[in-house]
């Protein structure tokens, strides 16, 4: 990072626990909500996002986070209604994660077919597939994960009840960015994976099996997006809808970009997206404003577009140098 | 010791229509350095793949320290101790020298890459190599030179005793060439062999031990640098008697035709590329832009054929500004472009002979009349270039695609000489062709000159700028070091300015 962007970092979040200073002392019950929500959007963002993340450092765009999160929900949820095991369905979840991680890569990867068009058959299925067995009477039947305090840590007053008591996916997930961040940045699987991202030939010389570990990272990939979707059908909502994953995978892909493809990055944007998705809850909750709930809902693609548009602004971060291609040998 | 350090016996290739490699044998020895010679698709590069296990021979084997060996990819090709510098580098531009170095063999502490002992480990081999390097400098800082040196640091770093090297000095100034031979040659006292790829003679005679001369995919020759001289090497290369020296008469310049006043011109990035340059040509004169490549050369070409939009600067034809003006309104000025990647820019690979001959002229008569082709205008055209300029062809409606790359140069030449022109930008235009179509292209740019064209030469060839130039240009960091006249020049003098310096 260049000093000028640190000092607008430092600057940005200061002014941001200043403001949540000023909110908390007006009305602390609606601050802790909002800030709760934030939290509760950004986990699936930060798991979308960082899905994304394995994927683009290899070379591999992945616009199918979507449809991961939809049926692996669908999954998850399905297997703890019968199974009776919030447990078992997570791990159902994330089975079916892999299971469309595995069907990208060997269609962008083996096939060489086009990635986005990969990506949209994933969305597509996702949709059509968990549209059809939906099963209206089906409920979850025991109750979704609930709040575990973290002892003394859970009293403070708001971070307690915004960081400290949460179900155990967000703390798993907070747990997966300290170990995404390691593996990428400074293990040897890491280091290969960002090589046959930006210089697969590069890679091949020295005799990296580019084709394989791309194939490995976009199927383990996808198990981080069905973790977000056991999140978000067993912790976030308790349910399955249909469409309940909402574009918030796309959302992720914005995310990915605007933290620069790192997990901590991703993060703090995750919060930043999260808030205003929490925001917008809370003003059709109070029904701040006097408009069609329609249009307070528009409020987090708004900004993202606004965003990312400006994301360039923030200083730009390159593309890795063979995002999109297939990989042919020689 | 072995005996053969590395070797080839009877190796056959053959690809769809080609046969590559008919019955090669090589044998490196220890401590030597053997020159592998050849024009552009003599074979070269097929068998140096070979031996490094990128392709299988469809017949014979690859011996790697006296045993046969069937090498079933570049990794047990490094195994073995091979290690090789390919002509593109190969290395992850935004990733650190010593990553780079350690990629694919990163030494391991708890899991994790140990980057303090790589670090320790790429010190103490440049150290013990002479091969100074910044370890923690970010590869896409680096200079081209520099880059070579990390490519050669990998290969030692993997414990090679054969270094493979494919064209490695097409990128460095003349200085920097003679200073890797000079590493080359004290590798070698370790009892490291070396394979060193090339189409340069004179670099041959400089540093060889033994050398093999392939053609059309057969070892014509093999012999020693105290046998031979350049010319008997470029005959054993063509097969017939060269003229190594371009013959042509005095430059009688007239009138300026382009003029360049403070060019600025910003590369893909966004960063300055050219940075307010001034040059003028005149009518009946070469000059000669020389410099290692990425210094500017393709940004100015680029903007005098209005492919590119300078920021700052005017440029001008026959006092006709030229700023701005879009390539096609260019061309009808009297500008012919032979383009620097002419499968990029050149040709459409797609279209027919003939439709490439008329790609600067299909919208004008008598090509087209009211937006309709004319078919057997076209053809005749395209048979009167085919037979003036010597396109090998079985026929004009072939594809462009089918053609050798020096006949589709010599294609793309005839395409742009045939109006009249004043000013012609050639940029690398005899880059991997063959002999006989680079004598005969030359022979052309000469003509054109003799003609009253003014001739704007970009070449990182600079045996090609010392031979053809009336004046020489050379550009360093997008600046014009110096602008000397082709008798004041020397390669040693050129050289000195392609790497900055000025006395």
């Amino acid at each position: 990072m260049r000093p000028r962007q640190k000092q607008l970092l430092y600057a940005g979040l200061t002014a941001i626990l200043i403001l949540i200073w000023i909110f908390y002392s007006a009305d602390d019950l609606q601050t802790t909500a909002v800030l709760a929500g934030t939290v509760r959007a950004a986990t699936l963002l930060a798991l979308g996002a960082m899905c994304g993340m394995i994927g683009e450092r290899s070379g591999v765009v992945n616009i199918g986070i979507e449809g991961q999160f939809l049926l692996s929900a669908f999954a998850a949820f399905t297997i703890t209604s019968m199974t009776g095991s919030l447990f078992m369905g997570t791990l159902a979840g994330v089975g079916m994660g892999l299971i469309m991680g595995w069907l990208l890569a060997a269609m962008a990867v083996g096939l060489k077919v086009d990635q986005i068009i990969a990506g949209t058959v994933l969305n597509i299925s996702a949709l059509g597939l968990t549209s059809f067995f939906y099963d209206r009477s089906r409920s979850l039947g025991i109750g979704k994960y609930t709040n575990i305090d973290l002892g003394p840590l859970a009293d403070l007053p708001l971070v307690g009840t915004v960081f400290f008591s949460r179900p155990p996916l967000t703390y798993l997930t907070m747990a997966l960015l300290v170990v995404v961040h390691i593996a990428l940045f400074r293990s040897v699987w890491g280091m290969r994976t960002r090589a046959i991202g930006e210089h697969p030939g590069a890679a091949d010389t020295v005799g990296i099996d580019v084709l394989k570990l791309r194939y490995f990272n976009v199927t383990i990939a996808g198990g981080l997006a069905g973790f977000g979707g056991s999140y978000l059908a067993l912790e976030a909502v308790g349910t399955f809808s249909r469409a309940m994953s909402g574009g918030r995978g796309f959302l992720a892909l914005a995310v990915m970009i605007f933290g620069r493809r790192t997990p901590f990055g991703a993060y703090a944007a995750a919060l930043f997206f999260g808030f205003t998705t929490a925001l917008q809850n809370q003003f059709q909750l109070n029904n701040t404003f006097d408009i069609p709930p329609q249009f307070v809902g528009m409020l987090p693609f708004v900004v993202t577009i606004v965003v990312v548009a400006l994301s360039g602004l923030f200083g730009s971060m390159r593309d890795p140098a063979a995002l999109g291609q297939s990989y042919e040998k020689g | 010791m072995a005996e053969t350090l590395l070797g080839a016996y009877k190796v056959r290739k053959e690809f769809p229509g080609v046969l590559a490699n008919d019955d090669i044998s090589i044998s490196l020895r220890p401590g030597r350095i053997l020159a592998l010679l050849g024009e552009n698709g003599a074979g070269k590069s097929t068998l140096v793949n070979i031996l490094f296990g990128m392709y299988r021979p469809d017949d014979g084997h690859v011996i790697i320290k006296d045993e046969v060996v069937d090498l079933r990819g570049p990794d047990e090709a490094i195994s073995r101790g091979i290690g090789m510098v390919h002509q593109h580098f190969q290395l992850v531009p935004p990733m650190r020298v010593v990553e780079n170095i350690v990629l694919g063999a990163e030494p391991t502490r708890h899991g994790l890459v140990d980057l303090a002992e790589a670090r320790r480990r790429v010190v103490e081999l440049s150290e013990r190599y002479g091969l100074e390097i910044d370890p923690d400098a970010l590869v896409e800082d680096l200079p081209v030179g520099m880059q070579q040196r990390v490519e050669i640091l990998k290969a030692l770093y993997r414990d090679a005793d054969v270094l493979i090297l494919d064209e490695p000095t097409g990128v460095l100034t003349p200085q920097e060439a003679d200073h890797l031979l000079g590493v080359l040659r004290e590798l070698t006292e370790t009892g490291l062999g070396i394979v060193f790829i090339t189409h340069k003679l004179r670099e041959v005679l400089a540093i060889a031990d033994d050398i093999v001369v392939l053609r059309n995919g057969q070892v014509v020759g093999e012999t020693r640098p105290s046998d031979t001289d350049e010319s008997g090497l470029a005959e054993m290369m063509v097969g017939r008697n060269v003229m190594l020296q371009v013959e042509k008469s005095v430059s009688r310049p007239g009138e300026p035709v382009l003029e360049v006043e403070e060019l600025e011109v910003k590369d893909d990035r966004g960063q300055i590329a050219l940075d307010g340059l001034s040059f003028e040509v005149r009518a009946g004169e070469i000059l000669g832009v020389a410099g290692v490549e990425g210094n500017g050369q393709r940004e100015l070409v680029e903007a005098i054929t209005g492919l590119r939009v300078p920021s700052v600067g005017v440029m001008k034809i026959e006092g006709e500004e030229l700023t701005g003006e879009s390539p096609r309104q260019i061309t009808k000025k009297g500008v012919a472009h032979i383009p620097e990647d002419r499968e990029k820019h050149g040709v459409v690979a797609i279209y027919s002979l003939a439709e490439n001959t008329i790609l600067n002229r299909y919208h004008r008569k008598p090509f087209s009349i009211r937006g309709i082709l004319r078919r057997d205008v076209i053809r005749l055209h395209a048979q009167d270039v085919v037979d003036e300029f010597d396109v090998r062809t079985p026929s004009i409606s072939v594809p462009a695609s089918s053609l050798s790359g020096g006949n589709k140069q010599k294609l793309i030449v005839g395409r742009e000489f045939s109006d009249d022109i004043k000013l012609l930008i050639a940029a690398q235009p005899t880059r991997g062709i063959d002999i006989g179509a680079i004598e005969f292209i030359h022979r052309r740019i000469l003509e054109q000159r003799d003609k009253g064209a003014a001739v704007l030469l970009v070449s990182a060839e600079l045996d090609e700028i010392l031979g053809l130039s009336d004046r020489i240009a050379v550009l360093y960091d997008g600046k014009i070091m110096d602008v000397v006249d082709a008798q004041d020049a020397n390669r040693e003098k050129i050289g000195l300015l392609m790497a900055g310096i000025t006395d």
